[in-house]
């Protein structure tokens, strides 16, 4: 099903938490809600269950208007970020319970939860309660909990955030297949730009309750749409290079150093951010864009790293293993076409 | 300092054990004293345990001397009625001032509780007062009637309500439950211990209840067993051992409700499986 949004906001009170909101998910997508904590991600999310309603603007199922409409009529699953299980019930039952409510006969609603738990891995705990359940277990109750009145829209509030890293890689990779495999439309909270970046088709960053960007993942680390975007994706995070426009070149702000741009739409003293992610950059000798000096080198798993002072700015760039130097020496650097980009200082857009 | 452990455990355990006995004694006086012949139990130094403990001669005196079967009765009618519309007004008041949303809903709820303050005592003339216009004085509804509904105990509910996440509450809504189907099939099953407890307080409170008993009951049939052990005083002249049989008949329903529902409220304090 495709879910479309027109001009959603929410307001409690004064605050505004999300602001004029429009998009379209695409039939049998995943798509992950991204942005910092408070951004506004949950509240869209309970707006297209129906448990919020909306300030103003529209929610679109396909070509029925569903703004307005309760959210056991809306045919949506929702996996919340602590599950929500009922307590009380066996596993079985937890999965059965939208069948339940529906009047469906017992034998049938059970043959349908074990069909269920099968899918989502389960099916040996099947007369356990929650509680004696790991969290990825519960987890993936509570996933087969929402798909089994064989929703139209799958939403899911941050429901990794409650794992250990193993057990998240794990399930993304679970969520993916599950997702892939029944073809719901789905739509998948996280503040972790790296599980966004890994399952879903396409990202939607948020911040403040406005949107920032709507991309595939590749896009959006390829191209993003300005600075908040730019420093949001990454890790290790880009880098930030300060300087200023003169003469079709971009000058560090202490004048230190100097590269040219053939940048079309850069205004003559305009105060630009150069945005380099870290795997942009090259040291090698003879052909260079700046000189630094190597200020600390570090180990992040088999990836070797350094810091490097450019003027008065540091950045962060890998280092390939046969390209010898110490700390404190001076290198030259290169950078790369891809993975480099200008921002308008004041605006944060990408020029 | 193992050995000092146990000491202070002893200790412990002989404080525990001494305000064990002082509260079983007075029991153990009036279920054995029942048991007892009367020359058992008028000797001294006094016979402390019975001869012969299926000695019913003094149940069946104090049955035939006073229709108490016919008091139990009421007593089990007049209970089972308070307790039942009670627990179901109660949990339907603890659900809407828990959960359902309406204007006013805070300021309902503290006139309520600030109700509580007045005593009881103060709500009798009123009472009274009430049923007498609705022609119901001396009859059994009128026992149940002022005890449909309590403020405190919507009040503990609805505390109990309240520490069970919103998430399940929408979980169920989005599964497609009605607000009637989430109270019966989610909210109180969680809330079990919590129920059983408030149940089992207003049964006791129910079966015991005196005052009130004896300003609207006026015939001997509508008595409760209270009242009628009371009246039973006079009635059977004043044979102790016949009164301790009585008495005992009267505690009897009351503990082993107890001793079921102990489960039940042991495991209140442990409720596990709901997080955040
Ligand atoms: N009921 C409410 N009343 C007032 N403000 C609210 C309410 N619910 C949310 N907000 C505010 O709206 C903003 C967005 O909240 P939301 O829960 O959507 O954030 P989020 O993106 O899901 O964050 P997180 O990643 O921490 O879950 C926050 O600043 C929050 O304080
Ligand atoms: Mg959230």
């Amino acid at each position: 099903m495709q879910v479309k949004i027109e001009h959603l906001t929410k307001r409690f009170g004064d605050f505004t938490a999300v602001e004029d909101f429009n998009m379209v998910f695409d039939d049998g997508k995943l798509v992950a809600l991204l942005g910092p904590s408070g951004c506004g991600k949950s509240t869209i999310l309970n707006m297209l269950s129906g448990i919020l309603p909306s300030t103003s603007g529209k929610i679109y199922f396909d070509e029925t208007d569903v703004t307005n409409v309760p959210p056991q009529d809306r045919g949506v699953g929702l996996v919340f970020q602590n599950y929500a299980l009922y307590p009380h019930m066996s596993v079985l039952e937890n999965i059965a319970f939208p069948l339940e409510i529906k009047k469906v006969p017992k034998e049938e609603r059970n043959k349908k939860a074990e069909e269920m738990a099968r899918l989502v891995h389960v099916d040996q705990y099947l007369h356990r309660k929650p509680k004696e359940l790991s969290g990825g277990q519960q987890q993936r109750v509570a996933i087969a909990r929402a798909l089994i009145k064989q929703p139209r829209l799958l939403l899911l509030d941050e429901p990794l955030s409650n794992l250990d890293a193993r057990l998240r890689l794990e399930m993304r990779e679970e969520i993916r297949r599950i997702q892939l495999e029944t073809g719901v439309t789905t739509v998948f909270v996280t503040h972790d730009q790296e599980e966004a970046m890994s399952i879903s088709d396409k990202i939607v960053l948020m911040k403040n309750g406005v949107l920032q960007q709507e991309a595939g993942p590749q896009e959006l680390y390829d191209n993003p749409a300005n600075l908040f975007v730019a420093n949001f994706l990454g890790n290790p995070p880009i880098n930030n290079l300060n300087g200023y426009i003169k003469d079709g070149y971009f000058v560090l702000e202490d004048e230190s150093g100097k590269i040219k741009i053939n940048n079309p739409n850069v205004k003559e003293g305009q105060q630009v951010v150069m945005g380099i992610r870290a795997e942009s950059v090259a040291i090698k000798d003879g052909d260079h864009d700046f000189e630094a000096t190597v200020k600390q080198r570090y180990t992040m798993g088999k990836e070797e790293l350094a810091f490097l002072n450019i003027g008065n700015q540091t950045i962060r760039v890998y280092l390939s293993s046969d390209y010898e130097f110490k700390e404190g020496e001076t290198v030259f650097v290169k950078l790369r076409d891809k993975g480099v980009f200008l921002f308008d200082k004041e605006t944060g857009v990408q020029i | 300092m193992k050995n000092n452990d146990a000491v202070k455990k002893f200790f412990i355990y002989l404080i525990l054990a001494l305000g064990g006995i002082i509260m079983i004694f007075p029991f153990y006086w009036m279920i054995s004293g029942s048991f007892k012949t009367a020359a058992e139990y008028n000797s001294f130094p006094p016979v402390w345990i019975p001869g012969n403990w299926l000695n019913f001669d003094n149940f069946t005196k104090a049955f035939e001397q006073a229709p108490l079967m016919k008091y139990f009765l009421n007593s089990c009618i007049v209970t089972f009625s308070s307790v039942t519309i009670n627990g179901f007004i109660t949990i339907l008041a603890a659900f809407g001032f828990s959960r359902l949303k309406f204007k006013g809903k805070e300021a309902v709820f503290a006139l309520l509780v600030a109700f509580m303050m007045v005593p009881f005592e103060m709500q009798v003339i009123t009472n009274y007062q009430t049923v007498a216009r609705l022609n119901l004085i001396d009859t059994l509804p009128v026992l149940v009637i002022p005890f449909t509904s309590s403020i405190f105990y919507t009040y503990i509910l609805k505390g109990f309500f309240d520490t069970v996440p919103d998430s399940l509450y929408y979980s169920a809504r989005i599964d497609g439950a009605s607000n009637w189907k989430y109270l019966w099939r989610v909210m109180v099953p969680i809330a079990r211990p919590s129920l059983v407890t408030i149940m089992l307080l207003n049964a006791i409170a129910s079966w015991n209840s005196f005052m009130w008993v004896q300003l609207v009951i006026n015939s001997d049939r509508n008595r409760t067993i209270p009242l009628g052990i009371f009246a039973f005083v006079s009635d059977a002249g004043s044979d102790p051992k016949l009164q301790l049989a009585a008495a005992t008949i009267a505690v009897l329903p009351m503990i082993i409700l107890f001793l079921f529902a102990r489960k039940y409220i042991v495991s209140g304090v442990s409720r596990g499986g709901i997080k955040g």
